[in-house]
This record gives structure tokens, C-alpha cells and sequence, in this order.
């Protein structure tokens, strides 16, 4: 402590410092002085929260997406639903609209002008990456269960199993197994893309590496930091998603 | 036992089944041969309606199941049907295989069910795959269960579609074998299938289809020994 404001005031006057001392100097700036490393475990926090919800959200919506678009895809000709044809349409329009557009335009958009009366930035921002996930979810999900041979399905009703049976004992398991690795890149993704809502006020990692050194014009510490931080939070991720899928491989063992 | 009257399927303006009555009794062996791309499999596979039919009608056992009003659910439990690619559940073992269908159906409990599947994989002579996964069988060995798994279901009537065609030819014979068992236990069958020995020995009736009909039918002895359609000639001077 009182080491570090000596070398600090030696560093201002442009004193002779060893790389080290100006080393610790400038990282107990970004992290230490005025428990600044409270801002970055509240970044963190809401990092993982966003990431949570955005990803609920994503897999809600995406569900709802692949399930309307997949059964109106299988109708039969001549036989098709009018009402599963306009939310199809629907589904079509919010799926091309979100792969269409960057993220970041639709968070500004989402930000200052659908919600700019909100003040809670932070669910303004999980909203839309959850809007935003859901889109891509409902493709991984719909290519899942596209590239499914379709015997499955047929030897499950053959055995006189109902529609829903067949897809919660077959279907959707076996679905399930293919996508869980894009489904985890989505996840992935989405955990590294909560750094943008720092542009509408979100309170994330960036923000307060923003904040930190707005005070005290250091960028390298707090910025670096930040992509540890997030590097670490991926692998940690990477690994649980690597076990979870090996465990659903089992069946596959030869 | 089967009632088909005026049976037609189109797929877009293509034709592929064209006014097809036939009647299967109980107890039939029907086989069913013919050229590629003749319409066996959609003829078969509208029988459990895995095919809708465009014109005409199905019965099964007095009940109109083309009808859309009829709960196909509860036909197609009385019919069981085999696959060219086995169609095995890869997710499950095979005793789940075998008694997903009847404990989720009502049919018998979960004890009742593992006991029949321990019973039939017995007869089958495949007991001790019990617990493995169908990725971990042979060809043959995956028809065998698949075989076992719509027996599980205690149907009236077995339709199978080319069931020895994805086998490697030393695993044919296996499965042939539990077939001509199944058809000397009474059971009634509906066969699509290249194995012409099969055909002669177990069909108590050949049907021949060509282009979307049933161009000729009869025993073995008359369909084999003495054909009478050009197509027919043909179709057996090249597999025969
Ligand atoms: N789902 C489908 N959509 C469009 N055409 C189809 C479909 N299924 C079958 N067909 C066509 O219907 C015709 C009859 O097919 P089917 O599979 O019944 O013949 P098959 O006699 O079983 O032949 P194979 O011996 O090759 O199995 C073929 O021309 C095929 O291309
Ligand atoms: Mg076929």
C-alpha cells in the first residue's frame, strides 16, 4: 500500500522504475485501489445473469420457432393449415429480420428506441440477445430434426406410438444429442456477446473497465483483464459442455 | 383381414399406385416382388397408412382405417412392421427398444413388457444383448431385434419391407429363419422382398406388381412355374 503510492508518485514525475514496479503499480490501479476488482466481480455477475437469461429466452423462443416451422414444412399438399401458414410467415419474417441485421444495431434500436423510457439496461440487454438467440436456436433446432432420418419417426408410429410419445421418446432425444455441440457455440456466443450492451448502459465487464479507467487512463490493465476474465469464463464452459456431451455419447460406443 | 379397394397414391402428377384392390385373409403369406420403382413399398406402407392413399379405401378388421375419423394409433398397434434399415431406436437399449411401444401404449406394465422381451429375445436367440445398444449388433442381429420389438406389440399381421436387403449376405439366412418361424406360428405377413427361395418355400401367394398394379398373382408353383405376363418372364429370367 504505501509501496504502491511511492512508486506511483515515482512513476508521475517520470522517475526511473523497473518494469516491475510500474507493472504493479498499474495493475493495482486497475484492480486493487478502492476495491476496484468489486466492479469487475459485478460485471462478471451481470455477465453470467444476461447470459442466462438471454439463453432461456433463445431456447424458448427458439422451440416455439422450429416447432411452428417444422410442422407447417411437414403438412401434407392440399391439406394445409391457413392459421400454421401466417405464423410461419411470421417466424420467417423475425428469423431473416435478426440473421439480417448486426447485433449491435439491434441493441441500439432496442435500447433508444423501443425501450428508451426503460432505465433497466441491463434486462433491456438480455432481452434482445435473447430475441436475437432465439432466431439462431431455431435453425440449429430445425436442422436437428431435419437431418434425423425419418425412419425414426416412422418405426415409433408403426409400433402405434402417438405423435407426442414418438417425439419425447425418439425424436427429440436423438435431436437433441446432434445439436447440443451448436447449440453450446450458440451459448458461447451469446456469453461473449453480452459485452455489447454496454453500449446501451448495460452495467457488464466492459462497462466497468470502461469506468475504471476513465479515471485513471489506463486502458491496458482493466481491457486485457476483461478478455482473461471472459477467456476463462469460455473455457470453464467449453469443458462442462464437453462432458455433457460425452455422457450422451455413451450409446454410440461401438 | 385386410380390405383394399381401389387403392391409388400419387406423388405430385406421379402415379405411383394405380387402383389396387386386393384382399389379404388371415393367415396369408403374401409376397410381394417386382421391379424397382413398381410401388411395392408405398403398397405396403399404405397399409399402416406410413402412406396416405390419394383414392380408395383400407380395412383392417372391420374398420375403415382410411377413414380420417378412425384413431390410427390403435390400428397400426395391431400391425407390425419391419423396415429395410432396421429402424432401431439408436438412443435406447434394445429391451427399451422392445418395450417402449407396449408399456407407453397401455399394453402390459413395465415388469410384464421386460419379461416378454427377455422371452422373445430368447427365441431369437439374442438374450444376452438385453442391455447393449443397436450401434453395438451386427445387420442381422438389429433385423432380429426389430423383428422382436413389433412382436412386442402381439400384432395380427407382420409387413416387411425388403427386410434382408441392407444385410451382408452371410446374415441373410438368419433372419430368414426367424421369419419362416414366425410363419409357421400361424402369424399372417405381408413381404416385400428379392429372396425368391423365400418367396417359394414360405408364400401361400405371390403378387407380382409392375408399374403401380398387381399385374399377376398365385401360388409359388403357378407364379414361378408357369408365369403368364411377358413383364413377368422377364422380371424372373433376370432374378432368377
Ligand atoms: N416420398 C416420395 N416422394 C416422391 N416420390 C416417391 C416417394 N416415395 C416413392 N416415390 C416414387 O414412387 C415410385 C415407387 O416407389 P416404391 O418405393 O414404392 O418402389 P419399390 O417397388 O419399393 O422399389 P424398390 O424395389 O426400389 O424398393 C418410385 O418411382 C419412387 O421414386
Ligand atoms: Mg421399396
Amino acid at each position: 500500500m504505501a509501496q504502491y503510492e511511492a512508486w506511483k508518485e515515482l512513476l508521475r514525475q517520470g522517475g526511473d522504475v523497473s518494469f516491475w514496479q510500474e507493472f504493479y503499480v498499474k495493475f493495482y490501479q486497475a484492480f486493487i485501489e478502492g476495491d476496484r476488482w468489486r466492479q469487475y466481480l459485478q460485471g462478471v455477475g451481470t455477465t453470467l445473469l444476461v447470459t442466462a437469461l438471454a439463453l432461456a429466452l433463445g431456447v424458448i423462443l427458439g422451440i416455439l420457432v422450429a416447432t411452428i416451422r417444422t410442422s407447417h414444412d411437414q403438412q401434407r399438399i392440399g391439406h394445409r393449415n391457413p392459421v400454421l401458414g401466417l405464423l410461419n410467415a411470421v417466424c420467417q419474417v423475425y428469423v431473416t429480420i435478426i440473421r439480417g441485421t448486426p447485433m449491435m444495431v439491434q441493441l441500439l434500436i432496442m435500447g433508444f428506441v423501443i425501450f428508451s423510457s426503460s432505465r433497466n439496461y441491463t434486462m433491456v440487454g438480455a432481452l434482445t440477445l435473447g430475441i436475437n438467440s432465439g432466431a439462431y436456436v431455431s435453425e440449429i433446432i430445425r436442422g436437428g430434426l431435419m437431418a434425423l432420418d425419418p425412419g425414426q419417426a416412422e418405426a415409433g408410429r408403426s409400433l402405434g406410438l402417438n405423435y407426442v410419445d414418438t417425439m419425447r421418446f425418439i425424436v427429440i432425444p436423438q435431436a437433441f444429442k446432434a445439436i447440443l455441440p451448436s447449440l453450446g457455440n450458440e451459448f458461447i456466443v451469446l456469453l461473449k456477446d453480452t459485452s455489447l450492451i454496454n453500449v446501451i448502459g448495460g452495467k457488464e465487464m466492459v462497462y466497468a473497465a470502461q469506468a475504471i479507467y476513465g479515471r485513471t487512463y489506463e486502458q491496458m490493465f482493466p481491457l486485457v483483464g476483461v478478455a482473461c476474465i471472459y477467456l476463462v469464463l469460455v473455457i470453464i464452459f467449453t469443458w462442462l459442455l464437453g462432458i455433457l456431451e460425452r455422457r450422451l455419447r455413451q450409446s454410440d460406443r461401438r | 383381414m385386410i380390405d383394399v379397394k381401389h387403392l391409388s397414391k400419387s406423388f405430385g402428377d406421379h402415379q405411383v399406385l394405380k387402383d389396387i384392390s386386393e384382399h389379404i385373409y388371415p393367415g396369408d403369406k403374401v409376397v410381394i416382388i417386382g421391379p424397382s420403382g413398381s410401388g411395392k413399398s408405398t403398397f405396403l406402407r399404405s397399409l399402416n397408412l406410413l402412406e396416405l392413399p390419394t383414392e380408395g379405401s383400407i380395412t383392417f378388421d372391420g374398420v375403415e382405417i382410411t377413414d380420417p375419423k378412425t384413431d390410427i394409433d390403435q390400428v397400426r398397434r395391431k400391425m407390425g412392421m419391419v423396415f429395410q434399415h432396421f429402424n432401431l431406436f439408436p438412443n435406447m437399449t434394445i429391451k427399451r427398444n422392445i418395450t417402449l411401444a407396449p408399456v407407453r401404449t397401455g399394453l402390459m406394465s413395465q415388469a410384464q413388457a421386460d419379461e416378454l422381451a427377455m422371452q422373445l429375445l430368447r427365441r431369437v436367440g439374442l438374450e444376452e444383448k438385453a442391455n447393449a445398444y443397436p450401434n453395438q449388433l451386427s445387420g442381422g442381429q438389429k433385423q432380429r431385434i426389430a423383428i422382436v420389438r413389433a412382436l412386442a406389440m402381439n400384432p395380427k399381421v407382420m409387413l416387411f419391407d425388403e427386410p434382408t436387403s441392407a444385410l451382408d449376405p452371410e446374415m441373410v439366412g438368419e433372419v430368414l429363419s426367424v421369419m419362416k418361424e414366425l410363419a409357421a406360428d400361424g402369424m399372417t405377413m405381408v413381404v416385400v422382398t428379392h429372396e425368391m427361395g423365400f418367396a417359394r418355400e414360405v408364400g401361400s401367394r405371390i403378387l407380382f406388381m409392375d408399374e403401380g398394379r398387381i399385374v399377376e398373382q398365385g401360388t409359388p408353383e403357378e407364379v414361378f412355374g408357369n408365369p403368364q405376363n411377358p413383364r413377368l418372364k422377364d422380371f424372373l429370367s433376370k432374378v432368377l
